[in-house]
């Protein structure tokens, strides 16, 4: 299991952004990241993964400080969807076999041949196997994204934003896709979401960061309209249709609140 | 290897993957196809380049010559002119397009060459040191070069290569110690082309003519200077170095979409970074030091193949050595028929030949 214990970082000392923030990420569960722009969100993730080595606390995999794992081995164990990804001129079927890295020997092994071929089976991309993903539209390639990171066969799999920039349809699809990975395989998966609507539709789990601290974490019982108001500064009803939550803003304007939250380095959340 | 937990839930249907799995293995076989087809296009024109000259020679008599049974005159000019230059231009080809490659993965910038991170103009500086400072304008260290004075040329070598160690060892140091991103090391890079450009204008300042003119001629570039030694060692250092490229080939893939997507992966972006720019500096540094400035090589024939295979790395790599042994062998032969008997200089022709190749894919928008 991967889990952070007091975790603090801040890229300037006159700043903290990550002050004090634990979180374990449970096999079988989908766990959101919620919080303002600049909160901290993908640092947390950066921690977890390792890029980044937290000034206090400890990242932990399986009860190992992840700096002390093998990196093979963390990538055997952790996959990450990056927020930035670029395009190379890569067919799907190798953008995907590169997910099977931490398992080559030099070249692919069948096995990862006919795990890249049942993954793209199993999301519908047969026909664009040999296509460059550098021509796919945003949604075909974030489910090439995606792929690589089920392919890659980790425990845990954490994605920083992954329905950034996607139609509806498109952001639906992929969360499901999580969703069924979670279910069926048992992996544990969190991501850094900004829409409350899809992590209460997809995610069991909820985690509020503000001020660099957890401000609530739990079942869905804790996305509330006070708990989004004082995260978020925004006013909101919460309905239910068809036994699914649903956010709905009122109108309003956001309060100072939020606006504090929100630094002028941009997006770090 | 820890025991793995393959994702076979949810199988589709069988015949649908095997029917995928053999196009992929169809597309492979296509790619190693271009490789071989490629390969016979380099070895046909190293021979033809071998027959032309003041004296023409047939294929049978380079084979008899390369066989050890031709007359001692042909002998002498396949053996002592001909297949050293020719040699030369398909090793510095190779290595200047792998370090052309590795470059621009690594530090994500299709701008990214030797000339661009100012190891060219380190090495071009080096040379002027050794012609204008250490020469003296004494006859005793200096050699005739048609007409051109110059100092020693091992001195020019070495000179030429510790230039282009410095603009490496600055470039490596500073990143590595600032923990610049990619970004930056290639502003870096212009930067210092910039100052080692305004150094050797200042040495060319305080020179004489004949010293200037020495200088200016060792920029155009000579494949013919490089003797068997020192062919050894520049094929001895593209080896390893090719080595190395090849040996990271998955890694480069990785490194080129994201730094993100090869951490998660278990690749050491930083460490990769570094050792490449190493081997590629090397690579290029020693081409340089030995045939003089060589434009354009380097930075084109990864973007010829890139827009002809795309940018898979297990087939850029061999596709882009061999595409730079191509051009380089090509424009040698330019250089030599254009401008009867004048020879031209090689890194005016390199960018004659390659600029036009790569406007016209440019613009064709080739996509397979």
């Amino acid at each position: 299991m991967l889990e952070a214990r007091s975790v603090a970082f801040s890229y300037r000392a006159d700043r903290p952004l990550l002050r004090d923030v634990s979180v374990a990420l449970k096999p079988g569960s989908f766990l959101a990241l919620l919080g303002v722009n600049g909160c901290g969100k993908s640092t947390l993730l950066q921690c977890l993964t390792n890029m980044i080595k937290p000034q206090a606390g400890e990242v932990l995999l399986d009860g190992v400080p992840i700096g002390q794992v093998d990196r093979h081995e963390r990538a055997r164990k952790v996959a990450m969807v990056a927020q930035h990804s670029h395009a190379n001129r890569l067919t799907v079927f190798d953008s995907v076999l590169l997910g099977r890295r931490p398992y080559m020997n030099g070249g692919p092994s069948k096995q990862d041949l006919d795990s890249v071929a049942n993954m793209l089976g199993r999301l519908g991309m047969e026909d664009k196997a040999l296509s460059y993903v550098d021509v796919l539209s945003g949604g075909e390639y974030q489910k090439v994204v995606l792929a690589r990171a089920f392919v890659q066969s980790a425990q845990t799999l954490l994605l920083d934003e992954p329905t950034n920039n996607l139609d509806p349809a498109n952001q639906q699809e992929i969360m499901r896709a999580v969703r069924e990975e979670v279910d069926t395989s048992g992996i544990a998966a969190g991501a850094v979401l900004h829409d409350i609507n899809l992590a209460l539709r997809y995610c069991d789990r909820f985690m509020f960061i503000a001020d660099g601290l957890v401000d609530a974490a739990g079942d869905a019982s804790v996305v509330t309209p006070e708990e989004i108001r004082r995260v978020y500064g925004m006013d909101v009803d919460i309905i239910e249709h068809k036994g699914v939550k649903a956010v709905i803003p009122l109108d309003g304007m956001r309060s100072s609140i939020a606006e504090k939250s929100t630094g002028p380095d941009g997006d770090r959340g | 290897m820890e025991e793995e937990r393959l994702t076979t839930k949810d199988l589709p249907d069988v015949t649908a993957t095997q029917t995928m799995q053999g196009a992929y293995q169809g597309y492979i076989r296509h790619k190693l196809l271009v490789m071989v087809v490629l390969t016979v296009v380099v070895l046909t024109i190293a021979t033809w380049s071998i027959s032309i000259g003041s004296i023409s020679l047939s294929p049978v008599q380079i084979v008899t010559a390369l066989l050890g049974q031709a007359d001692a005159r042909t002998a002498s000019v396949v053996w002592n002119m001909r297949l050293p230059r020719i040699l030369t231009a398909i090793v510095a080809g190779i290595a200047l397009a792998l370090a052309g490659c590795a470059y621009q993965s690594t530090l994500r910038n299709p701008l990214a060459s030797a000339s661009t991170l100012g190891i060219s103009q380190g090495a071009a500086f080096g040379a002027s040191i050794a012609i204008i400072v250490l020469s003296g304008g004494g006859p005793s260290n200096t050699v005739a070069y048609e007409g051109v004075t110059t100092s020693d040329p091992v001195t020019t070598a070495i000179c030429a290569f510790g230039g282009a160690v410095l603009s490496t060892l600055i470039i490596l140091g500073l990143s590595r110690f600032r923990e610049m991103t990619p970004e930056s090391i290639v502003l870096l890079g212009v930067a210092l082309s910039a100052l080692f450009t305004a150094g050797t204008t200042l040495v060319q300042y305080f020179a004489d003519d004949s010293q200037v003119a020495a200088v200016v001629f060792w920029t155009f570039g000579d494949l013919s200077r490089v003797n068997y030694q020192q062919l050894a060692i520049m094929a001895s250092v593209t080896a390893i170095s090719a080595v190395f490229f090849f040996a990271n080939r998955w890694n480069y893939n990785a490194m080129e979409a994201s730094e993100g997507l090869a951490h998660g992966l278990g690749i050491p972006a930083n460490r990769l970074r570094l050792l490449s720019m190493l081997f590629a500096s090397a690579a290029a540094a020693t081409v340089i030091a030995f045939c003089g400035t060589i434009n354009f090589v380097g930075l084109v024939a990864p973007h010829i193949m890139r827009r002809l295979l795309g940018s898979d790395y297990r087939y850029l790599l061999p596709a882009s050595a061999l595409a730079g042994a191509g051009l380089l062998l090509v424009s040698d032969i330019l250089c030599h028929v254009i401008v009867q008997p004048l020879i031209l200089p090689i890194s005016a022709i390199t960018s004659l030949v390659g600029a036009p190749i790569f406007i016209h894919l440019l613009f064709k928008g080739v996509r397979r």
